[in-house]
């Protein structure tokens, strides 16, 4: 492709006999394309395989989880999600006795809890700023079920990231009414 | 007739310094390249969108899955000096050539008593062995001592704190992961990463 035999040019004339004068170039082309082709997958594999990582910061132990709920924090700002079987959610906001919005099942991914955390966020940003104090965003509590999966864990706490919920947190024991709601369905 | 001769241009470009660059670049980046090690225990990580990437040293990998729960650490020397303390701890002697290979080595999975069964292997053979996984339960607690002793060995070799990273299995059920992190919290490691793939935010 890029060697253009210069030698032969006038073969047609005259019927001279020229010695034909030898290309000693080689022709690299392909050689360097396939050169450049290793080059880009080892690149490629050298960096990409790398794992990905999610950092996850845990409250220390001493503290019962349980006392999450115990300090005064304003239901109008915590919203529950339970991690069910089979890939199940249930949210509330607020208090179960007397929740603000749901007990609702909801779906994982953009159309389902990301939407909803979303607006959810929005609404008690407002209600904090009604009241006073704009910085106070909403309060998640992830509560993972003993049939829960690692991946649900992980897609909630990457919802987290995404959606930029600051404030959450994994609490670990259930309250029967918890536990009949998860179980109910 | 001034006859004009079209000088034929050759169109070739002179290629040689750049074949010469790139199996300069090439040559560098294969010996660069590590060759995968074959994990002891394969699993199917969940994937998110966080773009951070493990750190390369002071790390110790806690692999969960089906149930059983491997270690692995970064680091030769810090390899060699944790496996002295827990042979120190559990009694169970090893040679020099046992520690040496063992720093080569990838994750395992056995209870000490096995491990120096597991390090005579050959590699090929380690991931076929059925190797049962750590002890975790609250009688023979041995992940907790591996991860007491790493760390200390980790700050022994290179004066600084281990991280943790937890690489679970998608469908491992949550309560085998809590086991996991209530260990690592009894020791206040509270801060710990979790091993994920790669997605776009369109799930």
């Amino acid at each position: 492709m890029a060697e253009l035999n210069t030698g032969d040019g006038g073969g047609g004339k005259g019927g001279k006999v020229r010695s034909k004068k030898q290309n000693a170039k080689v022709d690299l082309t392909a050689m360097v394309d396939l050169a450049f082709l290793l080059i880009t997958f080892f690149m490629l594999t050298t960096t990409l395989s790398k794992p990905q990582s999610m950092s996850l910061g845990l409250p220390d132990k001493e503290k019962d989880p349980k006392d999450k709920n115990d300090i005064k924090v304003d239901e109008n700002r915590t919203m529950t999600l339970l991690l069910g079987d089979d890939n199940k959610l249930t949210y509330y906001m607020g208090l179960l006795a007397t929740p603000i919005a749901g007990p609702k099942e909801i779906a994982y991914g953009k159309d389902g809890i990301r939407k909803e955390l979303l607006s959810r966020k929005k609404s008690v940003l407002e209600y904090s700023a009604g009241i006073g104090k704009p910085k106070n965003g909403i309060i998640v509590i992830i509560k993972p079920t003993k049939k829960s999966t690692y991946r649900n864990l992980v897609d909630i706490l990457d919802e987290m990231a995404i959606t930029g919920v600051e404030t959450y947190a994994i609490v670990n024991d259930f309250s029967p009414e918890e536990t009949k709601l998860v179980d109910k369905k | 007739m001034a006859k004009i001769k079209m000088k034929k241009k050759s169109m070739s470009t002179d290629m040689t310094a750049m074949c010469d660059v790139a199996f300069l670049l090439l040559t560098f980046f294969i010996l660069t390249a590590t060759a995968k090690v074959p994990e002891a225990l394969p699993v199917d990580t969940p994937s998110s969108t966080v773009q951070t990437k493990l750190p390369e040293t002071d790390l110790a990998t806690i692999t969960i899955g089906k149930g059983k729960v491997f270690f692995d650490l970064k680091g030769r020397e810090v390899r060699r000096r944790t496996l002295e303390l827990m042979s120190d701890k559990y009694g169970v002697a090893f040679t020099d050539d046992d520690k040496t290979e063992f720093s080569l080595m990838e994750g395992f999975g056995v209870p000490i008593t096995s491990l120096k069964q597991i390090i005579e292997m050959k590699a090929a053979d380690r991931s076929k062995a059925g190797q049962p996984g750590i002890p975790k339960d609250s009688l023979d607690n041995q992940l907790k001592e591996w991860i007491y002793n790493a760390r200390i060995a980790n700050i022994e070799v290179a004066d600084k704190e281990l991280q943790f990273a937890i690489k679970g299995d998608a469908k491992e059920e949550y309560p085998a992961i809590r086991k996991v992190m209530d260990i690592l919290q009894d020791q206040k490691i509270n801060t710990f990463n979790l091993v994920t793939g790669l997605r776009g935010k369109d799930f």
